[in-house]
């Protein structure tokens, strides 16, 4: 490829990583470049979701390098220290807080961008806190959740809930997202509106990797394709290459209509 | 289900805070309607809600059990008689003094136990409790006067008082610039810190820092990866609480000045998790409530003796008296932990969320407007629309 390492926000370069005898992923190579939408599909159990876990720090690979920002995620970074180096990530089962407002869910990650890992101030109210009351307010309106945000967050449907959570990695504005199957489980209604929601951040240019089962959520929104097939990596291309790819169609699309 | 963290509003919190001091500063008032209007059992209210009050900014936001916060009793307990020994019988000095040492020694327990979290992080901070007492019942006799106990003496040293030409009068008491601190004055005292006390424990509940405790309670994982470091969080909620205790303990020792190592007990580390939790868990209101309550039926019930149980049933035939003496002897005197058992049971088993939940009931049972203004909704005014 012709484009300077620069270019590439993430770097994987031959991660692998075995559960007991099961090699869930197997020498990956993967760059995502900036302000681009990368999607990474392939069936149940394929790894996905595992890879994603090594760009966090929820796992570390047994060999190879993740590089984001010039530093090496694998060696021995802190979750936290991940995030605030700019990598947010929606997960695949939903990750809120329910005993706390949705204002409040929006608030706590607005407070970790502004103030950093740590921050001790208990003098300080809540309510004097405009500028972040303020953003979390307008971007719940955005996503139409303004309506009812002082309510429990865990009263909410799986559906709102991934939005939610989806809500508090916007606030962030991260150098890179991850979403983990960002619609599972929602109703057509509520896909079509985060799709739209999604289309709207990718004209911010905000680097987005995304896990997705639904065809026609990944060929409307993905830049660049990668399919996963038990742990390896058995394509790569734009959305018309890999739909026209006949080990992916074999392995995975199958019978799927594109 | 109620929201632990509120925004608020400025008006509001301040009424609730005006209300709480009318209702601290009248206690001798309305103590003496429900026979507690002497200020040993009104300084015990103090004492051990500001202990409660501190423990539930740790167990109730976080969610961190810890069965250990005796020790920074026993440790404030101790510094405070030291004080007087060493310095003056002056509280002021005793009560710093109290409050820095208290949040040193948990500065080290916290920053050991919280390496752990769950059952692991309780576990550990009940063995450096147990291992405390037990330095300071034996090893640590030269500091803490084992057995016996650490009582201040007729010709300690008390360098400031010797400077100033303060002499020791009758039996030593602590002094605040000339006002000994027995009867209501030490009451009077111990509420002042309660206020004190009371008043940071409502700025933490209405500040992000206490967002983020609750935040850490509620999903530890996600606060990670949100980029927060939980235990930076996790250890001040500790020192915090360590504080509290060991001004309660200061407290303790300045209206009756001795310490003893029994202080630090297990026993005593257990009360104030029964406080919290019969009280209300995480509420504004509850350690508080919970404290005043068991101490209260822990004054009625241990006073009770044999004498006192025969003369309740001498109206009956003397063999049903007999029975019944029998039957309620266990729960009274010595055996009043018994009753406490069951009365901890049946409020958490009809109410779990503790007093302040029945309290919340009635309001919505009797005054539907009143009730109204609990909700949630209500409760987020001012900062958020
Ligand atoms: N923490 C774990 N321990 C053991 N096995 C795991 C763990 N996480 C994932 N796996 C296994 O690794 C494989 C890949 O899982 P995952 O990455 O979740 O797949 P995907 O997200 O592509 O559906 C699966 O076989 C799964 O059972
Ligand atoms: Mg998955």
């Amino acid at each position: 490829m012709s484009n300077g390492d620069n270019d590439f926000v993430l770097s994987i370069r031959g991660v692998n990583k075995t559960f007991g005898g099961l090699q869930a992923l197997s020498d990956i190579n993967l760059n995502i470049e900036k302000g681009k939408v990368h999607a990474i599909i392939g069936p149940n159990g394929a790894g996905k979701s595992t890879l994603l876990n090594t760009c966090i720090g929820l796992l570390t690979p047994d060999s190879g390098s993740i590089t984001f920002g010039g530093k090496d995620l694998t060696k021995s970074m802190t979750p936290h220290a991940i995030n605030q180096a700019g990598i947010s990530r929606v997960f695949q089962t939903p990750q809120i807080f329910p005993e706390l407002s949705i204002l409040q869910n929006v608030m706590i990650p607005a407070f970790a961008k502004r103030d950093g890992a740590f921050s001790f101030n208990p003098l300080k109210a809540l309510r004097e806190e405009e500028g972040i009351l303020n953003e979390a307010t307008t971007l719940l309106d955005d996503l139409g959740m303004g309506e009812g945000a002082h309510h429990h967050a865990g009263n909410l449907s799986r559906g709102n809930k991934r939005r939610l959570e989806l809500a508090m990695c916007l606030i962030q504005h991260p150098k890179l997202l991850l979403l983990d199957e960002p619609t599972a489980g929602m109703a057509r209604h509520d896909t079509n509106r985060t799709i739209e929601l999604l289309k709207k951040i990718k004209e911010s240019g905000m680097t987005k990797v995304i896990i997705e089962h639904d065809m026609h959520v990944v060929f409307s929104l993905a830049d660049r394709i990668s399919v996963l097939a038990q742990g390896a990596i058995i394509a790569e291309g734009t959305p018309d290459e890999i739909k026209g790819h006949p080990k992916v169609r074999e392995a995975y699309l199958g019978s799927a209509e594109i | 289900m109620h929201q632990i963290i509120t925004p608020s509003s400025r008006g509001k919190d301040l009424s609730i805070l005006l209300i709480f001091i009318a209702v601290v500063l009248t206690a001798p008032l309305w103590g003496s309607l429900i026979g507690a209007g002497y200020p040993d059992l009104l300084q015990k209210f103090a004492i051990f809600g500001l202990f409660a009050i501190g423990y539930n900014l740790l167990f109730g936001l976080t969610g961190y059990l810890s069965f250990g916060h005796a020790a920074f009793l026993g440790v404030g307990s101790y510094v405070t008689v030291w004080s007087f020994k060493l310095l003056s019988m002056n509280v002021i000095p005793a009560v710093m003094f109290a409050v820095v040492f208290s949040g040193i020694f948990a500065l080290v327990i916290g920053f050991l136990s919280l390496r752990r979290s769950g059952i692991y992080f309780s576990i550990l901070t009940l063995a450096f409790a147990q291992m405390s007492y037990n330095l300071a019942y034996s090893v640590l006799t030269p500091i803490t006067n084992g057995e016996t106990g650490l009582r201040v003496l007729r010709d300690d040293p008390r360098v400031i008082d010797n400077a100033l030409g303060v002499t020791l009068e009758g039996s030593p008491l602590g002094d605040l610039f000339g006002i000994t601190l027995t009867g209501y004055a030490g009451f009077y005292f111990c509420a002042a810190m309660l206020i004190l006390g009371f008043w940071l424990s409502l700025k933490i509940f209405r500040s992000p820092f206490g967002m983020k405790l609750v935040a850490i309670k509620s999903n530890q994982t996600r606060m990670e990866y949100t980029g927060f470091n939980p235990r930076p969080y996790l250890l001040s909620a500790f020192v915090i609480s360590g504080m509290y205790a060991g001004l309660a303990g200061s407290l303790m020792a300045i209206t009756d000045p001795l310490a003893g190592a029994e202080r630090m007990q297990w026993t005593a580390s257990g009360e104030v998790v029964l406080m919290t939790i019969l009280g209300g868990l995480g509420t504004l209101f509850g350690p508080i409530l919970g404290a005043a309550t068991i101490k209260y039926f822990e004054n009625i019930f241990s006073a009770i003796n044999l004498q006192v149980l025969e003369n309740t049933f001498a109206f009956m035939p003397e063999w049903l008296g007999g029975i019944m003496v029998t039957i309620t002897r266990p729960f009274v005197g010595e055996g009043w932990h018994l009753t406490l058992g069951v009365l901890f049971m049946l409020i958490i088993i009809f109410m779990p969320g503790g007093l302040i939940e029945g309290f919340r009931r009635l309001s919505r049972l009797f005054g539907g407007k009143k009730a109204a203004s609990e909700t949630p909704a209500a409760e987020s005014e001012g900062g958020v629309k």
